[in-house]
């Protein structure tokens, strides 16, 4: 609409409430630590974001081995938020992503909404962030009940205590989770309370069992399940929560692999999209990603990604 | 602190193709050979290299990880290095199946090296099964900075030994032991690593093998002023250290314990660090 020479050019731009991104292609969290691992086979500051791990209020070893299980085109993982603890993220990793002209989307993950609110305290404090990702869906810890997205009210009370707490300035993207029976209506109790983004999907629940032990292979029992497998999952997703809330950003996730699965999201309605998975299997995934959706873009015509996004619903929408 | 030291880990890493130049069954493993080009300049002992495997429609979406048993380079292949691969799973199956001429996307040299003594010391080796691949090229760089250089390998049986031609000739002394009595001595290395720590005969041990294995040597050092270094091995998804999957409880400084990556803060790793009897637990919490 904007670029004058269709062929040629394209606004690869997106935005996330009031942040704007070069490119639409991001780290997920937890799939790329704090960004230093990967900077070693790209530079941070030609993708869109880096989503740091989610970052607890405490130091914090995680789950026991083994925490890895490989599975037909996806993975489980049962890592259970092993980090630094807030204190020691803002001053060691936010600053050298910082450093490195990286944009930095922070990801946080609390056992109770006051730990949401003092985490969401001490970020705000801090400078360099495009926005904080609150995870309220990390499948990996010891009691489901504390997943506060498999519950409305719960999910409802962390995001609005966040946003009390952080103010207009940075924009919330609420991370949820597909294991639920009505995710629209998840989705919208988060946006009333007054997320600006959501991340769609967290990892799937599920389980190996190991046939020489014949017990459950992971040392937490169960994981989450990332990779292609569940990249109909995400696209279903995206597309039913875009459909309810047309106008809410949708950062998507779930499988991305090549350019042609981000486009695929898109369509369904993210305004940007999460490589995870994909990077363990090839370090270089997240810029091969970019290119070829560009790629993409340009040879069907579009000439911003914006036209792109929900394009999938058009004809709910004449 | 060990972000900056992981910075300096795995500079030298990148992904690339490398061709398969050699594919050669020896015993129960697989001599593979890949061209490498100038990468074999970066590459230490006890680095590894993570392999794509299964093809671009490949249900198996995570590399696998190798340790680089030796590099060289000649003038008619170039940089070459070669790994000792035993077709276990549906990863390393495919890896043992390709033909000389194939490309192969490579991530490497990856994680920690072996340390290499200053001044010419009693080094004694130790290898469990094709554990013992990386150890020869390893024997090389510490002969030719003068250290004695002894061997122990073991296995359950004989045909899991590996132990070249070329790569006894790397060693003051190779002895072998088998748990069937089916090669070399019947026994485990430990046996007679315990009476060489005792007799004040060694002091740097390096490692690579079965966690059991690592775990039996750091119990025999304990108390001794002997170094050993071991290279672990822990179920990984990425090799990079983004994982965070392949971690292992290893004491700090400050006496706390830590859940260091074993692709990132390893393979290499200083036996008396890591908290054997934690492993497959959780430390107390800080």
């Amino acid at each position: 609409m904007s670029a004058p020479n269709p062929s040629k050019t394209l606004d690869f731009s997106t935005t996330l409430g009031n942040s704007w991104f070069p490119t639409p292609i991001f780290t997920a969290s937890g799939c790329a630590s704090s960004g230093k691992e990967l900077s070693q086979f790209f530079d941070l500051k030609d993708i869109g974001a880096v989503v740091t791990k989610s970052v607890m209020l405490k130091p914090r070893h995680g789950r026991p081995t083994p925490r890895m299980a490989e599975t037909p085109s996806g993975m489980l993982n049962s890592i259970g938020l092993q980090g630094p603890g807030i204190d020691a993220f803002l001053a060691n990793d936010l600053p050298w992503l910082v450093s490195q002209k990286a944009r930095v989307i922070v990801s946080i993950a609390g056992e109770t909404a006051e730990e949401y609110t003092t985490l969401a305290r001490k970020v705000r404090a801090s400078s360099g962030i495009s926005a904080l990702e609150v995870n309220i869906s990390c499948p990996n810890v010891e009691n489901r009940g504390l997943v506060f997205a498999c519950d409305p009210e719960a999910s409802q009370r962390v995001i609005d205590s966040v946003r009390k707490t952080i103010g207009g300035e940075i924009p919330i993207i609420a991370k949820l989770s597909p294991d639920v029976t009505d995710l629209p209506l998840i989705a919208r109790g988060v946006v009333d309370a007054g997320a600006d983004a959501l991340a769609l999907i967290n990892t799937v629940l599920g389980m190996v069992i190991n046939l020489d032990t014949m017990k459950p292979h992971l040392g937490g029992k169960t994981g989450g399940l990332s990779g292609p497998a569940i990249r109909p999952v995400a696209v279903r997703a995206i597309y039913q929560v875009h459909s309810a809330l047309p106008k809410i950003p949708i950062l998507g996730m779930g499988g991305v692999s090549t350019g042609r699965d981000a486009l695929e999201l898109i369509l369904a309605g993210a305004s940007g999209v999460s490589v995870g998975t994909a990077s363990f299997g090839n370090p270089t995934a997240l810029v091969q990603i970019q290119s070829q959706l560009q790629e993409l873009l340009i040879a069907r015509g579009f000439t911003t990604l914006r036209q792109a996004i929900g394009y999938a619903h058009r004809e709910e929408n004449i | 602190m060990v972000g900056v030291a992981m910075t300096l880990i795995n500079r030298h890493a990148s992904q690339f193709m490398a061709t398969v130049i050699g594919n050669k069954k020896v015993g129960q493993y697989h001599q593979i050979l890949l061209h490498v080009g100038e990468m074999v300049s970066h590459c230490r002992p006890g680095n590894f290299i993570a392999i794509s495997v299964g093809g671009d429609s490949s249900r198996m979406i995570l590399r696998r990880a190798f340790a680089i048993s030796r590099v060289s380079e000649s003038v008619s292949f170039g940089g070459t290095m070669e790994l000792i691969v035993a077709p276990h799973g549906s990863g390393s199956k495919w890896l043992c199946a390709q033909q000389e001429g194939t490309e192969i996307d490579v991530v490497t040299p990856l994680g920690t090296a072996f340390g290499i003594p200053t001044t010419p010391v009693d080094a004694v080796l130790v290898g469990g099964g094709y554990g013992s691949a990386p150890l020869f090229g390893l024997a090389e760089v510490l002969k030719s900075r003068g250290c004695r250089v002894d061997m122990l390998l073991g296995a359950s049986t004989g045909s899991k030994i590996y132990a070249p031609m070329e790569g006894k000739r790397a060693v003051n002394s190779l002895r072998i032991y088998t748990e069937d009595g089916s090669m070399g001595e019947m026994g485990r290395v430990t046996e007679p690593l315990a009476q060489l720590v005792a007799d004040g005969a060694v002091d740097v041990i390096y490692s690579c093998g079965p966690m059991g294995m690592l775990a039996a040597i750091s119990k025999i050092v304990v108390g001794s002023e002997v170094i050993h270094q071991c290279a672990v091995e822990e179920a990984m998804a990425c090799g990079i250290g983004i994982c965070m999957t392949c971690v292992l409880p290893v004491k700090q400084s400050d006496g706390s314990t830590s859940m260091l990556r074993s692709c990132i803060d390893g393979p290499v790793m200083d036996g008396s660090d890591v908290q054997w009897d934690l492993v497959g637990k959780i430390p107390e919490a800080k």
